[in-house]
């Protein structure tokens, strides 16, 4: 039993999610704690969708030293940003900011929910005006033809009993 | 009207399809590389910089090249797709193009073997050992190629190897348009 609970906990640890490893030193705790924020928010732009901290291509470990020299610096985020958008462009962010190319980006998701909104308002007007329908009072006909049907139920059910 | 509705999923689908087989070609065909990056560099002046210069170790600044249209190739030793584009650049070397190259993140020994053994296409070599000019460019990796006017502005940028194919197809025709412009002023 021991063995299984040791082999579960040890599931929980992936080798993909150990991050690369390089000892950066920092005067302040908060300044690594900058660091690690813009390595998470950065892209690789070597890669396809790789933030720099999980990156281990050579242009991530040179971006990954020049922020922490521009932390060390006393850059401020802004001026990082900045540097990396005027290297790499919109790409860099992993929060593009809104422009006439990054558009679609952002508005997409909106417009998408609108559309099923769309969709599904539609939908289910057009179920509701068919109950509206079914709800009519039936006419004197109608009315004779049900009495007939629960008459003939009401006769086929004895026979029924007996079986 | 209502069994046409039945077909609307048959038909997205169809559409679909037919999207991502024509990305798909272009992509095989070598006409979309999903994973080139635009650069922020076009239309933008080539960034300054002061880097030794491989041959002999000379600090060369940018007011040191610019001034006619040329080529800024970024090469390495260590890049398999350079050794591929390297007769290439020697042929249009010959043809008269200028082409400036930056070594990128490369041993000095190495780079000055690889020049001596396969010929050297460029007018200059610049040595960037740490990579700090190719971040200036915003580099990903090499060989790129960048196209840079007679101004110092940079008009193109092509990431991957140089062949006469591309050649022909995408820096022919901004060479051209850039002499037409100048020979216009």
């Amino acid at each position: 039993m021991k063995s299984v609970w040791l082999c579960l906990a040890l599931m929980l640890f992936s080798v993909g999610a150990a991050a690369v490893i390089e000892t950066y030193q920092f005067d302040t705790p908060l300044q690594q704690k900058r660091y690690h924020a813009f390595i998470e928010e950065l892209r690789c732009p070597k890669c396809q969708n790789q933030n720099l901290s999980g990156s281990d291509s050579a242009i991530s470990k040179d971006l990954r030293r020049q922020i922490h020299q521009m932390i060390m610096d006393d850059k401020s985020d802004i001026e990082i940003t900045q540097y990396m958008v005027a290297r790499y462009g919109d790409f860099i962010l992993y929060r593009p900011r809104f422009s006439g190319q990054t558009a679609v980006l952002w508005l997409a998701p909106i417009a998408l929910l609108m559309l099923g909104l769309l969709v599904w308002w539609r939908m289910a007007s057009g179920r509701k005006s068919k109950l509206v329908v079914n709800d009519a009072p039936l006419s004197s006909d109608e009315q004779a033809r049900l009495q007939e049907l629960l008459a003939d139920d009401g006769a086929a059910a004895k026979p029924g009993e007996k079986r | 009207m209502q069994r046409l509705k039945l077909f609307l999923p048959l038909l997205v689908f169809i559409i679909l399809a037919a999207v991502f087989f024509g990305v798909e070609r272009r992509v095989q065909s070598g006409d979309y590389a999903p994973t080139d990056l635009p650069s922020a560099l076009i239309d933008k002046p080539l960034p300054e910089f002061s880097e030794p210069s491989l041959s002999d170790g000379r600090i060369i600044d940018k007011a040191q090249i610019v001034g006619e249209m040329f080529l800024l190739n970024v090469w390495a030793t260590w890049c398999p797709t350079c050794h591929f584009e390297h007769p290439f650049l020697l042929q249009l070397a010959a043809a008269g193009m200028n082409i400036v190259s930056v070594d990128y993140k490369d041993d000095a020994d190495g780079a000055k073997r690889w020049l001596a053994q396969k010929g050297d296409p460029y007018s200059l070599t610049l040595f960037d050992e740490d990579g700090s000019f190719g971040l200036d460019l915003g580099v990903t990796g090499a060989p790129e190629t960048y196209l840079v006017d007679a101004d110092g502005i940079v008009r193109f940028r092509y990431q991957g190897a140089l062949d006469q194919r591309v050649w022909d197809k995408e820096f022919v025709p901004r060479i051209d348009a850039l002499s037409n412009q100048g020979a216009a002023q």
